[in-house]
């Protein structure tokens, strides 16, 4: 067990390092200029412009700076944004809390709707509730979240005034005020990610407790005369959410990535918002950061998916 | 009006009782013009454009919290580094100029106890000196002093090519700030300079403290914590700021204008897109402010029908127009396309481009795609007034156009296209993908097809049109095409530097990597020779007679097409005054922002 993920760290450092090479190249070819807009401003010079260019070592060589940005990283020196001018990794882990919160909840409230309705339509099949949470669930993973997203707020801000519609990360407020407000703000856009991934949750666990609900064992169980719940719960319910964990591992990279739009919608200061405005401002150090972490990211789950997989399924042997 | 009326008025304004504004509504009332009673009140000992935008509360404080939101949001609260309006916004919640412009391009001391003139010496009559009065007991945010010291190492601290300063381009006109006494400090130019108020002015001219940068000048200018911690003598003082989020700030309790500022707490919220924002202000109220409204009109009038706020506007000195390339941009001479030198095939007849002209229908663009966000114009400079030329008219005539391309013997070929010696007038017309800019070159097309001549629409995206990749084929300083269209800006309200795109020595080439600033490549030794008389000209209606001049020879030759003088525009809730111009950052006087009971 140790021996295997040691094993697969050990490959994942040349297939990181294969990645970083690749990002870093498409950023480099990539055109843009992150002092564009310096250029169409006549009161300032162009030798400004090519002094802060130096200065950041844009116009070196591609692999030189591939090379000097690898050593940096190697030295836990992540460089600093062209446009704040600040180092990236403080960028990225101001942002690290907002993204938590609101993509933890999502997950949190997607699995809290899934899993039950999922279970409840699988022993079910076809029934009057499996084929509404079957409809519902198609029209919630059809619907892409920019759309609810506008939706919501056309709904609940601009025509109800209920919620505000734009999310801010510190509220000047204290106590149950502070709760309240950050509550507020969180809904729509805690539905939004949620909901969209209910939908697809729920027809993964109802496929999976429906492959598991007709095998002998569970007729054993029932045979036994144990109640329906304890069946279902204990029995089916365990052996069906294997495949539905490895699933939910595999998903939280992309999550992160899905999380894009909504956080741009609602504002969100979160790490999708971070990507979307340095890509806009050309600020290809934060780019590649965060480019860089969610490749990270989705190595360390793949790992995750695959050392869960065997630990709730011990017929899977690692070697 | 009784000459002793007249008096008591003027020493009423003087003593500060009546407001200058006022007085000339009464001037204006008896027949006076606005400029001759600005005489009066000169004459009258009372100092020229120096009038403080009005502000009515009686105290500092009170006014609650006061929330902005920018679509593009600030990323660093330096004002030395600022690559765009966002940061010098987000920069001048903290820090002060000694000076702003106002939206008739008139100055307005922060810092300064009074502007510099000929008659108050502190204009040299050689063009060359300026002597800066600075205000006393300014204090910062720490409690320091404000002094002549913080305002020589600003200096220093923006041509330090090791800084990386945005700035350095105003100072380096610069031979050197001296300090006179702890409140006076000399500005001695390299050369005559008519535009003396660039450096240490406006968007440019924030300040910083010496005794919280000083280590940090040069090479460790990345290093000082105040980057992110400004300490400023600006309105607010500092509580928290999030790079590309959120900047908070609380009211500064010793600020040097008394009764001011109005809000206890600001917050510039930043991230989303326009369209948002302008509903988040308009229709929710959910802020009070929303900067920079690139948005269709028509939804923004929708917004507006029954809302909580408004849009406002204000001129500014940015243009959208379209280049016709007088030089030959499909053959490739010394490695480069649109070579100087070239000629183009059939631009280079007058008549052509005449007729182009006469197609661009100007009022309809306004009409249905600006809007509010700009006026309809036949001259490159529009703002201030006094460098608005009055010789340039815009017309819209296809038959006229057909008339002069008919006797200029471009014949009709059987595809409907006019020809000569073989040579179509067929065009590729190029712009950056923007929503307005499109439907423009819908509208143009339409406009040739009917005079027989046939334009290629092409689009290129914002990021690479405006990029200086030396690479790219597309970049708008390339002009690798018939005609262009794009904005250019006019950030101050003098053009010099702006029309530095009409002279020779500025062509973009090959050689200077394409960073020239004159894209049309167009070329009149007139135009140099006013550039360069105006240059050292220190009488302003002479100086802005030579400017209309540039502006005439470029527009009547019909290279540069105006289209569009745009106007910035502000979403702005409808209890909030605050003060607009279209010369300096939209928060230039945050100060003296209020919120109307």
């Amino acid at each position: 067990m140790t021996d295997y993920v040691i094993r697969r760290l050990l490959i994942a450092i040349p297939s990181l390092l294969g990645i970083s090479l690749i990002l870093f190249t498409v950023l480099a070819l990539a055109p843009g200029d992150p002092f564009s807009e310096l250029a169409t401003n006549p009161n300032i010079p162009p030798e400004v412009r090519a002094n802060l260019r130096e200065k950041f070592g844009l116009d070196d060589p591609i692999l030189v700076r591939y090379l000097r940005w690898l050593a940096a990283m190697a030295q836990g020196d992540w460089g600093f944004s062209f446009a704040s001018r600040v180092n990236v990794d403080t960028l990225i882990l101001q942002r690290v809390p907002t993204t938590l919160f609101v993509i933890g909840s999502s997950q949190l409230l997607a699995l809290a709707i899934a899993l039950p309705v999922g279970i409840f339509a699988a022993t079910r099949p076809y029934s009057v509730f499996d084929q509404i949470a079957n409809t519902l669930a198609f029209i919630g993973f059809s619907l892409p979240t920019f759309f609810t997203g506008l939706l919501l707020i056309l709904i609940f801000s601009i025509k109800l005034d209920w919620l505000p519609f734009v999310y801010r990360a510190d509220i000047a407020e204290t106590g149950w005020r502070w709760y309240w407000e950050h509550l507020r703000q969180a809904i729509m856009p805690i539905l939004v990610l949620g909901l969209f991934q209910a939908a697809s949750y729920t027809r993964y666990v109802r496929s999976a407790v429906l492959d598991v609900v007709r095998l002998d064992y569970v007729t054993t169980a029932r045979a036994k005369g144990l109640s329906e719940p304890v069946v279902t719960l204990r029995h089916v319910a365990r052996n069906a959410l294997i495949p539905v964990v490895t699933l939910v591992a595999l998903q939280m990279p992309a999550v992160f990535g899905g999380a894009i739009v909504t956080e741009q919608i609602f504002r969100i200061p979160g790490i999708g918002s971070l990507l979307i405005n340095a890509m806009l401002a050309n600020d290809t150090p934060v780019v590649m950061a965060v480019t860089f972490v969610f490749a990270c990211l989705v190595v360390f789950f793949n790992l995750l998916a695959d050392v869960l997989y065997g630990w709730l399924d011990p017929r899977i042997s690692f070697r | 009006m009784h000459e002793d009326k007249l008096r008591s008025l003027i020493s009423a304004v003087k003593d500060g009782q009546m407001s200058r504004r006022s007085f000339i509504g009464r001037m204006a009332a008896a027949g006076f013009t606005a400029p001759m009673a600005g005489m009066l009140l000169a004459q009258g000992g009372v100092a020229f454009a120096q009038t403080q935008p009005a502000y009515k509360p009686s105290k500092a404080g009170g006014g609650g919290p006061l929330k902005l939101l920018f679509w593009q949001a600030v990323t660093l609260i330096n004002p030395h580094f600022a690559t765009g309006t966002k940061d010098q916004n987000g920069s001048r919640v903290f820090y002060e100029p000694l000076a702003g412009w106002d939206k008739d391009g008139n100055l307005i001391p922060f810092l300064a106890a009074e502007i510099p003139s000929r008659e108050n010496g502190g204009l040299s009559p050689d063009g060359a000196t300026v002597t800066w009065k600075l205000k006393r007991d300014v204090k910062w945010h720490d409690g320091q002093p404000f002094t002549a010291d913080d305002v020589v190492f600003n200096w220093e601290y923006a041509v330090d090519p090791a800084t990386a300063a945005t700035t350095s381009g105003s100072y380096t006109g610069l031979q050197s700030v001296e300090k006179v006494d702890d409140h006076t400090v000399r500005l001695v130019f390299k050369q005559p300079t008519p535009f003396w108020a660039d450096p240490f002015v406006g968007v440019v001219g924030m300040i910083i403290p010496k005794h919280v940068f000083g280590e940090y000048k040069g090479a460790k200018s990345r290093e000082a914590p105040a980057n992110l911690k400004p300490i400023g003598t600006g309105p607010y003082r500092f509580v928290d700021f999030k790079p590309g989020d959120i900047l908070r700030g609380e009211r500064n309790p010793t600020y040097h204008i008394p009764n001011q500022p109005h809000f206890d707490t600001i917050e510039i919220k930043g991230g989303g897109d326009a369209v948002s924002a302008a509903r988040a202000v308009i229709q929710t109220g959910e802020f009070d402010y929303a900067w920079n409204m690139q948005v269709e009109d028509d939804v923004l009038k929708r917004m507006e029908a029954g809302g909580r706020g408004k849009v406002i506007t204000v001129p500014s000195g940015d243009i959208e127009f379209i280049i016709l390339n007088t030089t030959d941009p499909w053959t490739e001479i010394e490695g480069e396309r649109s070579h100087a030198k070239s000629k183009h095939p059939t631009l280079t007849d007058p008549a052509v481009r005449q007729a182009i002209n006469l197609l661009i229908d100007r009022d309809s663009v306004q009409r249905f795609i600006y809007g509010r966000g700009g006026t309809a114009t036949a001259n490159f400079v529009n703002a201030p007034e006094q460098f608005r030329s009055p010789n340039m008219k815009y017309e819209f005539n296809i038959d006229k156009a057909n008339k002069i391309l008919d006797e200029a013997g471009w014949k009709r070929g059987a595809d409907g296209i006019r020809e000569k010696d073989g040579k179509k007038l067929k065009y590729v017309f190029q712009t950056s993908i923007n929503s307005p800019r499109q439907k423009t070159q819908a509208i143009i097309k339409q406009a040739c097809q009917k005079a027989g001549i046939d334009l290629e629409l092409k689009s290129v995206t914002a990021t690479v049109f405006f990029s200086s990749d030396v690479a790219n084929p597309d970049t708008y300083t390339k002009l690798y095409c018939d005609m262009q269209m794009y904005t250019t800006t006019q950030p101050q309200p003098d053009p010099e530097r702006f029309l530095n795109q009409f002279v020779s020595w500025e062509v973009a080439t090959k050689e200077n990597k394409w960073q020239g600033r004159n894209i049309s490549r167009y070329v009149d030794p007139q135009a140099d020779e006013a550039y360069r008389a105006a240059q050292k000209e220190l009488d302003p209606v002479k100086r802005a007679a030579l400017f209309i001049k540039m502006n005439d020879i470029f527009c009547s030759a019909n290279v540069i097409l105006p289209v569009i003088s745009r106007t910035r525009t502000a979403a702005c809730s409808n209890t909030l005054v605050p003060n607009y111009s279209g010369w300096d950052a939209d928060l230039w006087t945050l100060n003296s922002w209020y919120r109307e009971a």
